[in-house]
């Protein structure tokens, strides 16, 4: 085990994955300085330009590329700077990247990892700020994959780069210079298995990336108060661990979903969906869910701050589902 | 470096290599017209989008591709498939959603695809091919395999990002690719001239510094006689090239589309300079005799009829294969 950061974490999960396969290549703009948030640093020095490739700022073309080099066999690993920029090329990755098996009856595979960096960070305003992790979800043929830890970002990267479906790979520009313990070993992660970041039996709060760490200290807060909170972070949106989660509210019999992105067709309802239809009457207190509201993130910081959901509002949330019930 | 009708050393034209295009013309013409027949027969269900009139680019720029040489399409795209060695009877299938088809009726005529051949697909949406092919050349250059990659699109297609992009990135990159503007005079049912501003692909082209050629997209021998040379000058020094073939889609955008927007003496003028017609007469001057040629058709006119015979025999695929091939992780059950 060794302390690393996020970004770190990242960047040692392409190191290995191309010492290991001559086939992974990276491919954006700027990668060879390192990239914009310096995931890809010192790379280009190991493995050269033609393998740490700097593009022009073509998104469709990044990503139109990788589809067809993704075709023939190598494994591109596409750097989008900020999830926002992707929409120009979701064409390429929807139309092309998440059909092409399908559409050519299993003659093709799509092997890229399409990297879409997400989330409120530095007074990014509108365009770059957006948690858009939901619509990759909505979209036959993709996984989506939205790591919180760094060890997560090693393993869940490592794993995304060796499956042979087109993989949306959403890490938060917040969490870059987070830290955390990091296996040393060949760390693989797979899809579709959450992880229980703690346990508890009154309510389970199911996240994914940041929010992970905002429901942590809520629980902290509330657990001072003698209430305790499980809290499940997906790690993977497509797949993702339904039975762990059905599992957790089974036992807790209350569910909040917590997340960043706006909560108006969000994540959070597909869970609470998936949980009502499962578990039913076996809930306690009807679920809720923690979003954004669906306001475009402004610049101004007390503006911005009317986007994000607080580590207060999550445990104002919970102290109602509980109290709730008893009245 | 625009030339507006490549000189063809017609001294080399040798009878064999044209009736070898020819052959492979005829047999684009036979399969779209059996296509036209199942389609108007109520056979197949979506879209048939016909390329009669063009089959002189699809088997010119194909004739001097090697198997391992790969190729992307459009939404016209039988001819490019055919001509790059696909099988006809499983492109029938496909079009009629039947088991055997190329992409297993998942498909259907846009999106037929062959990797056995180099054919990396038909493509739905205008000029989307361009960038999978350049990175497809992209990744051979980098695992250095010696292959050309081909992308046919249309003249609407150049008024698109990707094709700006596309062309940028392969000279930018020095890739071995065959940009090919099949162009067939009508973007859908708008005449192209009218939303295209400027002198067109090859001008673009040259704009960004790729080599680009205007070719006679109705002479097949000097489309084959172009590309041939320019698929060796990619082998040589590995940069991309473009081919401007003006050619003109004598069918309606679609089967039973409604083609109430061009002159119909403009369409039949056009079928006096048809590419099989102009390769007929080319191949009688050669001392070819009609009764060779009139074989020729007859035996693809054969080949189709078959292929449709096979196809309509064939049975439809089980519903479970509609969950068949979404992806590995997280893949949908069956039934839903």
């Amino acid at each position: 085990m060794a302390v690393l950061s996020y970004r770190e974490a990242a960047r040692q999960a392409i190191a290995e994955e191309m010492r290991r396969d001559p086939t992974v290549w990276a491919l954006g703009e700027d990668l060879g300085r390192g990239g914009v948030w310096g995931q890809y640093g010192g790379l280009v020095d190991e493995f050269g330009p033609r393998r740490i490739a700097d593009t022009p700022i073509s998104e469709s073309t990044i990503m139109g590329a990788a589809v067809g080099a993704a075709l023939v066999g190598t494994r591109p690993v596409v750097e989008m700077r900020f999830s926002d920029f992707a929409l120009i090329a979701v064409d390429e990755l929807v139309n092309q990247a998440a059909k092409m098996r399908y559409m050519f009856g299993g003659q093709a595979r799509v092997p890229l990892v399409a990297r879409l960096p997400i989330g409120l960070h530095g007074a990014s305003a509108a365009q770059h700020s957006q948690s858009l992790e939901a619509w990759w979800v909505h979209m036959p043929g993709l996984v989506v994959v939205t790591p919180a830890t760094p060890a997560d970002n090693k393993g869940l990267l490592k794993a995304a780069i060796r499956c042979d479906d087109p993989v949306v790979y959403m890490e938060h520009k917040s969490l870059w210079l987070s830290e955390g313990e990091v296996p040393d070993d060949d760390h693989v992660v797979p899809f579709g298995v959450a992880r229980r970041s703690r346990e508890g039996g009154d309510i389970t709060i199911v996240s994914w990336s940041r929010m992970v760490h905002l429901a942590d200290q809520a629980a902290d807060e509330l657990g001072a108060s003698g209430i305790s909170a499980e809290i499940i972070d997906l790690r993977t949106l497509w797949p993702w661990d339904e039975d762990m989660v059905c599992k957790s509210v089974a036992r807790t019999g209350r569910l909040l979903v917590v997340h960043e992105a706006v909560q108006a067709g969000g994540f959070g309802a597909e869970v609470i969906a998936t949980v009502v239809e499962r578990l039913g009457s076996g809930l306690r207190v009807p679920p809720r869910r923690l979003g954004g509201p669906r306001i475009p993130v402004a610049y101004s910081k007390p503006l911005e701050d009317e986007f994000r959901v607080p580590v207060a509002r999550i445990v104002a949330t919970v102290r109602e589902m509980l109290e709730g019930e008893r009245t | 470096m625009v030339r507006d009708n490549i000189d063809t050393a017609r001294d080399n034209v040798d009878a064999e290599r044209v009736r070898a295009l020819y052959r492979v013309m005829a047999r684009i013409r036979a399969f779209e017209e059996a296509a036209e027949q199942v389609k108007v027969a109520g056979e197949v269900a979506g879209a048939v989008h016909l390329s009669i009139g063009q089959e002189a680019v699809a088997a010119g720029i194909c004739h001097g591709l090697r198997e391992i040489d790969l190729i992307t399409s459009n939404h016209r795209g039988h001819g490019h498939t055919l001509a790059k060695g696909a099988d006809s009877t499983a492109m029938m299938c496909e079009l009629l959603g039947r088991v055997g088809g190329t992409s297993q009726g998942k498909g259907g005529s846009m999106h037929i695809a062959d990797f056995a051949v180099g054919m990396l697909g038909a493509n739905g949406v205008v000029a989307d091919g361009i960038p999978i092919a350049v990175g497809a050349a992209h990744a051979a250059v980098l695992m250095a395999k010696d292959i050309v990659a081909v992308s046919f699109f249309g003249d609407g297609a150049v008024n698109r990002g990707p094709f700006l992009e596309g062309l940028n990135w392969a000279k930018v990159f020095d890739l071995p690719v065959l940009f090919v503007c099949e162009d067939n005079a009508y973007a859908s049912t708008t005449r192209a001239s009218a939303v295209t501003a400027g002198a067109g692909a090859a001008a673009r082209a040259e704009g960004i510094g790729v080599p680009a050629f205007t070719v006679d997209g109705n002479d097949v021998v000097a489309v084959d006689d172009l590309a041939s040379e320019q698929v060796r000058a990619i082998r040589a020094d590995g940069g991309p090239r473009l081919i401007h073939a003006r050619t003109y889609r004598l069918k309606p955008h679609t089967v039973g589309f409604q083609d109430g927007y061009r002159d119909p003496d403009e369409v039949e003028a056009r079928y006096q300079q048809e590419p099989l017609r102009r390769c007929a007469a080319q191949l009688t001057a050669l001392g070819v005799a009609e009764a060779e040629l009139a074989a020729i058709r007859d035996e693809a006119a054969a080949e189709m009829a078959a292929a449709v015979a096979a196809a309509m025999a064939s049975p439809w695929p089980g519903p479970h294969l509609a969950f068949t091939d979404v992806q590995d992780v997280g893949a949908p059950r069956w039934p839903f």
